[in-house]
């Protein structure tokens, strides 16, 4: 019997390769290296955004506040970077994913110890992290060609390139790290608790879950992944200004979303996340190649397609479900009496 | 402590807060105390004021609305999309805008209501799609020129001092108030946002409430955004852009549970006053806008964290005292 998960991840693939087929009937030569290309390095930041906002709404929470602490990582990193050219690069990296993580800290602390609901705390800090950003550092913006020479080559680096695809090394970066989060949310005790506290928090607690520091722990990560994040960020784009990565937030809760994740918590995979933000970015890529569409559909379209996604979820759930009692129930009924027969037997 | 109790301390901390930044901006600027600055406080926020009122029955419910300030822009696109065309006459097209945001809104709660989603999710579908129709409708263009009437509408005094839509906002929040708090549809509003099971074995047709409520606030936006456009004199596709998170902040300071089922519309209104006030005082005394948007956020983490304080001290002592009965 195949899991309900993987059933929606393989759906979502298949609707993934449909994309991709429909566009190329489109597009003339739309299959190529080149939207290969643009796909994987674009992706790279709502990816680990999902990934990151995936751990949390696992919980039972959200995370609005990802989009400034990629604003804030970014920018800070950047600076840092403009006044020490010299930094490894590893330095510059740990540096945005700490101060992410720190960032994540408060939210953690906040939620978990503070019993501040998120939506709540992330609201604010959304607020708070973007306002001290431009407040600290004003109007200023950090250009590409005062950034050291690396960070900017960084999204163009290429592992191996067949023909015109390149497999470009930020891109396997960011899928080896979700698949080994995947790894340790299906695997670790510390993932499968996260599934827990998240389907049924009460009952997590009564079975000796420690609740306030799973909460915190996947806010910790999730600012940690918003800081590397924020570091993919200042490597494609180079420019920054104060007000870099508005809007994140929503993206990320839209990739994890049409990827399967449960707003309510307790149901999701990090693959699917992954695919759900794929499939946002290829439509995003694709919709601009198209001729007869303009340019300014891209938002009626992309929230036509959330809208479907989820309500098709749901609707497909059900009908899954019923069918599948519907076949089950002579089975389930023979059980049950087999059951009475021993309750009765023991008694 | 019962809801009842709570929301009432929580007023009076509202109330006492605003009286001390009253107080305080009136010692620092000596202009504070003018009618001119009474207006000019809503002047800038009475779009979002006016979503409020609509989204603190929303919250109450138990549901949120980020689509909001999308719906907001998506009428005035229609408004200006309808006004370029020339076909219809602009009152006409005023009522076709405000049908066409009520219809996004019925049309989420639809969604909500009948598949039992998340609003949280439907919303920020529809906060992404409805932006889009905006921008599909008026694409990159201003499209301005609107009749005299409607722009004076936007910005003239009509009753003393007070603009249209600073009327229409106290005419909102005591109509608002009575039907939360004095009619049959407001306690219903609260009991499912207490308990939506209870609700629906009590016999109450939640599905009917809920499509109501997401109606309401897709309607009252589209006033906004219809103002809105009056006020600026002209429309893009951008316009009030992130809007939704000021709305929200107002509604949870104002002490209205972001689970449902608690608050009142007596605390939004004062929060409305607290953020407009502070965020008066801060512009008078040249505080950048980002940094008051810092403060209100700080604000809004703060209020949470201190009812939660103060109910944990409270229930610490208690223990304490049952404690030193028993021994």
């Amino acid at each position: 019997m195949i899991r309900p998960e993987r059933l929606k991840e393989l759906s979502l693939a298949a609707i993934l390769v449909l994309t991709v087929l429909l566009f190329s009937l489109l597009v003339e030569d739309y299959i190529s290296g080149r939207i290969f290309n643009r796909v994987t390095t674009s992706v790279v930041i709502t990816a680990i955004l999902a990934a990151a906002q995936t751990l949390v709404i696992l919980t039972r929470n959200v995370d609005l506040s990802v989009g400034s602490i990629v604003g804030v990582t970014a920018y800070v990193t950047g600076d840092y970077l403009v006044g020490h050219p010299d930094t490894p690069a590893l330095v510059a990296v740990g540096l945005a994913v700490l101060l992410g993580c720190g960032l994540g800290v408060v939210n953690g602390v906040l939620v978990a110890y503070g019993r501040v609901p998120a939506i709540v705390v992330t609201l604010g800090t959304l607020a708070i992290y973007r306002s001290w950003l431009i407040d600290h550092y004003g109007g200023r913006t950090i250009t590409t060609d005062s950034l050291p020479p690396w960070v900017v080559e960084f999204p163009g680096r290429t592992l191996v390139s067949l023909g015109d695809l390149d497999l470009r090394a930020v891109f396997v970066i960011v899928v080896v790290i979700v698949a080994l989060l995947q790894l340790a949310l299906g695997r670790l005790r510390w993932g499968r608790r996260l599934y827990a506290i998240g389907s049924n928090p009460e009952a997590a607690v009564q079975a000796g879950l420690p609740r306030q520091r799973l909460v915190f722990g996947a806010f910790a990560a999730s600012g940690a992944l918003s800081g590397l994040a924020g570091f993919l960020f200042l490597s494609r784009f180079g420019t920054i200004t104060v007000v870099a990565g508005q809007g994140l937030e929503l993206d990320s809760v839209a990739a994890a979303v049409v990827g399967g994740v449960s707003i309510l918590g307790g149901a999701g995979t990090l693959l699917g996340a992954f695919l759900g933000a794929l499939l946002i970015d290829v439509l995003d890529q694709s919709l601009v190649r198209v001729e007869q569409v303009s340019e300014f559909w891209r938002n009626a379209i992309l929230g036509t397609l959330i809208l479907v996604a989820v309500v098709g979820d749901v609707t497909l759930g059900r009908w899954f479900r019923r069918r599948l009692s519907a076949q089950a129930r002579p089975e389930t009924a023979e059980v049950a009496q087999s059951t009475t027969v021993a309750v009765v037997g023991d008694a | 402590m019962p809801e009842a109790l709570r929301t009432r301390t929580w007023e009076l901390l509202l109330a006492a807060v605003l009286v001390a930044t009253v107080v305080y901006n009136a010692t620092q600027s000596p202009v504070y105390l003018d009618v001119d600055n009474f207006v000019n406080l809503f002047h800038l926020s009475i779009e979002k004021v006016i979503v409020a009122i609509a989204m603190t029955f929303v919250i109450v419910n138990g549901e949120i609305d980020l689509s909001v300030a999308s719906v907001m822009a998506f009428a005035a696109a229609v408004l200006a999309s309808l006004h370029e065309g020339g076909a219809v006459p602009f009152a006409v097209a005023i009522v076709i805008a405000l049908a066409a945001a009520t219809g996004a809104g019925l049309l989420q709660g639809f969604i909500v209501a009948k598949t039992g989603l998340p609003s949280l999710v439907v919303t920020l579908a529809g906060l992404i799609a409805f932006r889009g129709a905006a921008r599909v409708l008026v694409e990159d263009r201003s499209v301005g020129d609107f009749p005299d009437w409607f722009r004076s509408l936007g910005r003239d005094e009509i009753l003393g001092p007070l603009p249209f839509a600073v009327i229409l906002f106290f005419v909102g929040l005591v109509v608002g108030g009575i039907v939360l708090h004095r009619s049959t549809f407001g306690r219903v509003v609260y009991v499912i946002g207490d308990n939506p099971e209870v609700a629906r074995y009590s016999g109450i047709d939640v599905a009917r409430v809920k499509l109501t409520l997401f109606g309401l606030s897709g309607f009252v936006a589209g006033v906004a955004g219809v103002l809105f456009a009056a006020r600026l004199g002209s429309v893009r596709a951008n316009i009030a852009e992130g809007f939704e998170l000021d709305i929200i902040t107002m509604v949870l300071l104002g002490g209205v549970s972001i689970f449902g089922g608690s608050g009142s519309l007596l605390g939004v209104a004062l929060s409305i006053f607290v953020v407009l006030n502070i965020r008066n005082g801060l512009g008078l005394a040249n505080v950048e806008a980002s940094v008051q948007t810092g403060v209100i956020g700080a604000l809004l983490i703060l209020s949470v964290l201190a009812q939660n304080l103060v109910d944990r001290a409270l229930a610490l002592s208690q223990h304490l005292q049952d404690k030193r009965g028993t021994t």
